[in-house]
């Protein structure tokens, strides 16, 4: 093997201009993918963390369309539920204790949380609110939603006595840190709570509707007594949620909703600027690509005579073939260090020159070892296979026509 | 039949040049044996078809008839990869334009065959090439590339790079063409040389009547026929 290596890089040697082309070509192209790369990776990583910051991965419900939707809270729904409460009742989980163990089980599974929630209004001497009861257990809870890093004010202490809610509530109820709210559910249960914690939790939605409570209390004021609505689930691997959902509504008989169900919208865009960033990095590669075959095709005429030579001392067509497969390898690996470089600098320049109004980056981009070399052996292929003409051609080289015209 | 003494035996071999519409004969049933040790000079007039008859010794070229023996292998039936491999290992090349590799300095041009056997070391590849580049005078000029080279010098360099695999037989078309009469007359001493020295077999295809009278024998090719 040793003389093919040596051959190679001799002629790439001689080759100044050509070999600084195809290089350039490869730079230029590995530049290109490493940069878009790290941007959009960066760029869907914060979005599906900020969706994610607020959600489960997986929320498993009783096997009841209804329930679905009276858990999403609605005043209108709410005031009308006097009426008619009985058949407005929360459909609820009742062997959640054991479901939840078995949960917990699953190696995939990272963490399980049990949710009451349920419409509520939140009153505060005048003021009225409508509110969604958040009945949880803070050590379990916290594992999904990390609660406390979103915390203005106070602590997220969860107790009988005490509750958090968002700075939109707090604001319009004008409520402070230890005030006392009073919740009151549609058909009457009501208890006092205090304000222990204020959280942001980036949505104002969320800010306005969330009340975070015990479990008990949720169970008492929603009548689910030993019951809970929903139990949340957090799993290894983001992107399985939905086939690891599947499973665990089949072992559970509750049904699963993924948070790429929840978020299809969400999963369409960023599909869709993966794919189009997929189509650009092909693009990207064949039009390298082309650049080496068209290289390497002038190379091997003007290298014929010695390609006669050595086929005249004894090397084999499959040895020359190598020979100039080799070059296109190294000339894709090597092009392909230079591009890293050149997109990782490109990539950090550009994050560090378009921020937010508060300097944070916009693009958080990401630069991670395993990108590097995914397009070390992306361009190293391409090299090679862009090589594979120029080579077959030089292998079938008559010897006795190099040597002959001199 | 075939003698293992005799480095290369043809029998009636032919060439015909183009296929369809006009084809020219070009070698019309040559018969010829060299054998071990022998120093040969091969001339004729130009055209008459001596570099065609070199290219297929040498396992180049491809005979239209006749069979090829080198040292009593039938080659005709042998792959394109089998007759790399026996040439490789069998026949050493000196062209008339000093076919060196001009990326490669002497030492490396010398080294090439080396490098082509498997299984040779490194050092091994150097020290031979070394002992042969100053057995032909250029012990100073190991590391200079081709272009640095004088043409008798770079003739040289050719003459060591065919002796590096240690072949039976050497082919050399006009070594000397390219050459003043001074340095034509030196590469020829050089050649009758190892050919004294180490036995290996010689054919050399040359104009200069005065280089051939010094020849053992003389092969004369006319018209694609052998006549003396
Ligand atoms: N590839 C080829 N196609 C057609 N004719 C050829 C080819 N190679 C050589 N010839 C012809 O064969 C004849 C012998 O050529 P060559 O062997 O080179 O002669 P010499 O070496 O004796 O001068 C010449 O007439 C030459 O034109
Ligand atoms: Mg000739």
């Amino acid at each position: 093997m040793r003389i093919e290596w040596l051959l190679a890089l001799r002629f790439l040697k001689e080759g100044r201009a050509q070999t600084f082309f195809m290089l350039g070509g490869v730079t230029m192209g590995v530049g290109v993918i490493v940069f878009l790369t790290s941007l959009i990776t960066g760029l869907q990583r914060s979005i599906i963390e900020k969706t994610l910051g607020t959600q489960a991965h997986v929320v498993m419900r009783p096997p009841d369309d209804e329930a679905r939707r009276i858990i999403m809270p609605d005043s209108a729904r709410a005031v009308s539920a006097n009426v008619e409460r009985r058949a407005q009742r929360l459909s609820s989980i009742l062997q959640w204790q054991q479901i939840m163990r078995e949960l917990e089980k699953r190696p995939e599974v990272t963490a399980v949380s049990p949710l009451v929630a349920g419409p509520s209004f939140a009153i505060r001497g005048s003021a009225t609110k409508s509110v969604a009861l958040m009945g949880i257990d803070p050590e379990k809870y916290t594992r999904i939603v990390p609660m406390s890093s979103f915390m203005k004010e106070g602590e997220f202490r969860i107790t009988a006595n005490d509750a958090a809610i968002g700075t939109d509530l707090a604001r319009d109820l004008g409520v402070t840190l230890g005030d006392k709210i009073r919740l009151q559910t549609a058909d009457g249960r009501s208890e006092t709570i205090t304000v222990a914690g204020i959280f942001d939790v980036g949505i104002r939605d969320l800010n306005r509707r969330w009340v975070f409570i015990t479990l008990r209390s949720a169970q008492n004021l929603l009548d689910l007594v030993g019951g809970v609505s929903s139990i949340d689930v957090t799993v290894r691997d983001l992107f399985k949620a939905d086939a690891i959902g599947e499973q665990l509504a089949q072992q559970t008989g509750l049904t699963a909703e993924s948070w790429m169900k929840t978020n299809a919208q969400l999963m369409v865009g960023l599909k869709s600027q993966s794919a189009s960033s997929y189509m650009i990095q092909f693009f990207v590669i064949i039009s390298v690509a082309f650049g080496i075959t068209s290289v390497l095709v002038v190379s091997v005429i003007q290298k014929s005579r010695e390609v006669g030579i050595l086929r005249a001392m004894g090397c084999s067509r499959k040895r020359i073939r190598h020979i100039f497969l080799l070059q296109g390898g190294l000339v894709g690996l090597s092009g392909s260090l230079f591009g890293s470089g050149l997109g990782a600098l490109l990539v950090t320049f550009f994050a560090s020159t378009a921020k937010n109004p508060d300097g944070t980056p916009i693009f958080p981009v990401v630069l991670e070892p395993g990108m590097f070399l995914v397009a070390a052996g992306v361009a190293t292929v391409t090299g090679i296979l862009a090589a594979a003409a120029p080579a077959v051609r030089a292998a079938k080289l008559d010897p006795v026509v190099a040597i002959r015209n001199v | 039949m075939s003698d293992i003494s005799n480095i290369i035996q043809l029998t009636d071999v032919r060439k015909v040049y183009g296929n369809d519409g006009i084809t020219t004969e070009v070698l019309h049933g040559i018969d010829l044996t060299l054998q071990q040790g022998e120093f040969t000079a091969l001339i004729g007039p130009s055209g008459s078809g001596k570099s065609t008859l070199l290219n297929i010794i040498g396992l180049l070229e491809q005979s239209t008839s006749g069979i090829i023996q080198v040292q009593g292998r039938e080659t005709g039936a042998l792959s394109d990869e089998e007759l790399t491999l026996l040439r490789g290992r069998s026949i050493g090349f000196v062209f008339q334009f000093h076919h060196l590799i001009p990326a490669f300095s002497a030492l490396e041009n010398v080294m090439m065959p080396l490098m082509l056997e498997a299984g040779r070391p490194l050092a091994a590849q150097r020290e031979r090439a070394t002992a042969l580049l100053t057995r032909v005078g250029l012990a100073d000029r190991l590391d200079f590339k081709p272009a640095k080279l004088s043409g008798g010098q770079q003739q040289r360099v050719a003459i060591a790079r065919a002796l590096a695999a240690n072949p039976p037989l050497i082919l050399a078309d006009e070594p000397t063409g390219n050459l003043d009469t001074a340095s034509a007359d030196e590469i020829f001493k050089l050649l009758y040389e190892v050919n004294q020295e180490s036995g290996t077999t010689f054919l050399i295809v040359t104009h200069d009547p005065r280089l051939a009278h010094r020849c053992r024998r003389v092969v004369e090719l006319v018209d694609g026929r052998i006549v003396v």
